[in-house]
């Protein structure tokens, strides 16, 4: 079967009932979507398929012939952020990370579903996901801001060759 | 652990003359696919229904049909109880890869009783259209769920109620099944139905309330002697027992309203 991921296709050749997170992660290297509780629960796993959020550790692969699967590593390059990844880095909304790349999935497919601002919108859509740091005002924060169009997308955030790393975090303690 | 022998049916005709009592049929996979991954399943032989052409949702007049393989997160737009009911459903990424037949034919849960749907449906009096040992039947919801394990359920048709109404207990999570939640819907020929998601083995009308339901407090009251309580990690027999006539109190109430 075939499965194009972040805009590469490859040929699968895993059996039929292989969750889709085992082949990113065993088959193609692709180690963004994290093996939390593997049960649907935790929402860590979570990639876009067909431009919606999904459960990669729940999707049998033979479900997905010809899908196309966006994770964490196909929204944006570290040179050029993607909107909800600039905003959960303008506002900390990362601490140990785990759960991060599920909720910025499921933040990105909330944008691109024209979600609004309201806090109370953003958290029935990020209430299957679980930070284990508990680091939910951050994240909230940071889709709040991403929706309200408070972040600037594609703002270069990494030092260059050479040049001295950013002293300033933003958002971070004084 | 040896892979299971997979079946891939392309058309519902497919679906049916592949299928037999035993098979592991799985819709969405929000099931069937976290209990392989933990050990608790090891099917020798499962079908997979994701290219048989069984999701869709189609309306004839005021009849509503429902595939097999449509997402929960489809029936969502549907009217009360139906659409508070599938809105209820854990979160949107499981709500939309879960499928009504999956969520109608589970068994139970290890921690709790699944088939959130049920209650919504068995409300608006809808019929299931399912194959299997003696060929394709259709036959009412309430029929359908005892020997839900052996059939292949196709699809689900009701007829949209004049007035309907959801009153769930909210979820301790998203992710937990229904702890108790009670439906209503008075159909167009004015037949009042009321059932209960959350008790044990699979969800149930509640004859002696519907028998009341002229009377709030009364169907409220008559309400527990209905039904044989779940007594599960969720809540306990006791707690559901006595919650049991609060919600079908809000749910006459509300339809009340919707009347």
């Amino acid at each position: 079967m075939k499965l194009t991921v972040n805009g590469v296709q490859h040929t699968i050749g895993a059996a039929p009932l292989t969750p889709l997170l085992h082949v990113l992660r065993e088959e193609l290297g692709i180690t963004s979507p994290k093996a939390g509780c593997q049960q649907g629960g935790c929402g860590s796993c979570t990639v876009l398929v067909g431009g919606a959020p999904r459960r990669a550790c729940l999707l049998p692969i033979a479900a997905l012939d010809g899908a196309e699967v966006t994770t964490v590593e196909g929204l944006g390059t570290a040179e050029a952020l993607s909107p909800i990844q600039a905003a959960f880095h303008e506002h900390y909304a990362a601490q140990c990370g785990f759960c991060t790349s599920g909720m910025v999935i499921a933040a990105h497919g909330y944008l691109e579903g024209g979600g609004s601002s309201e806090r109370e919108s953003i958290q029935k859509a990020l209430a299957g996901h679980v930070c284990r740091c508990t680091g939910y005002v951050k994240i909230i924060d940071a889709v709040e801001a991403a929706a309200g169009g408070e972040v600037v997308a594609n703002q270069r955030w990494l030092p260059q060759p050479g040049e001295e790393a950013p002293v300033e975090i933003p958002g971070a303690p004084a | 652990m040896t892979a299971p022998d997979v079946l891939q049916p392309s058309s519902p005709e497919e679906a049916v003359s592949l299928f037999e009592a035993g098979v592991t049929v799985i819709g969405g996979g929000t099931i069937v696919v976290p209990d392989m991954t933990s050990g608790r399943l090891r099917p020798e032989k499962a079908m997979l229904l994701t290219g048989a052409g069984l999701s869709g949702i189609t309306r004839a007049g005021s009849r509503i049909t429902i595939g097999a393989t449509t997402p929960v997160s489809e029936l969502v737009a549907l009217p009360a109880p139906v659409g508070p009911c599938a809105a209820n459903v854990a979160d949107i990424e499981i709500r939309a890869q879960g499928t009504v037949g999956g969520n109608l034919c589970a068994g139970e849960g290890l921690e709790a009783p699944r088939g959130d749907l049920q209650g919504a449906l068995l409300a608006v009096g809808a019929t299931v259209r399912s194959a299997g040992a003696g060929g394709e039947t259709t036959e009412p919801l309430e029929d359908f769920l005892p020997h839900r394990q052996d059939r292949l359920l196709l699809d689900v048709t009701f007829e949209e109620p004049s007035a309907g109404a959801f009153a769930p207990l909210i979820r301790p999570h998203t992710h937990d099944y229904t702890t108790l939640a009670v439906s209503a819907a008075r159909a167009a020929d004015g037949t009042l139905r009321l059932a209960v998601s959350g008790v044990a083995g699979h969800a149930v009308r509640l004859p002696g309330a519907e028998a009341k339901a002229s009377d709030v407090e009364a169907a409220a009251g008559a309400s527990p002697a209905d039904v044989t309580f779940a007594d599960d990690a969720l809540a306990s027999a006791w707690y559901r027992e006595r919650t049991l006539p609060v919600l079908v109190r809000r749910a006459l109430t509300q339809l009340q309203e919707d009347s």
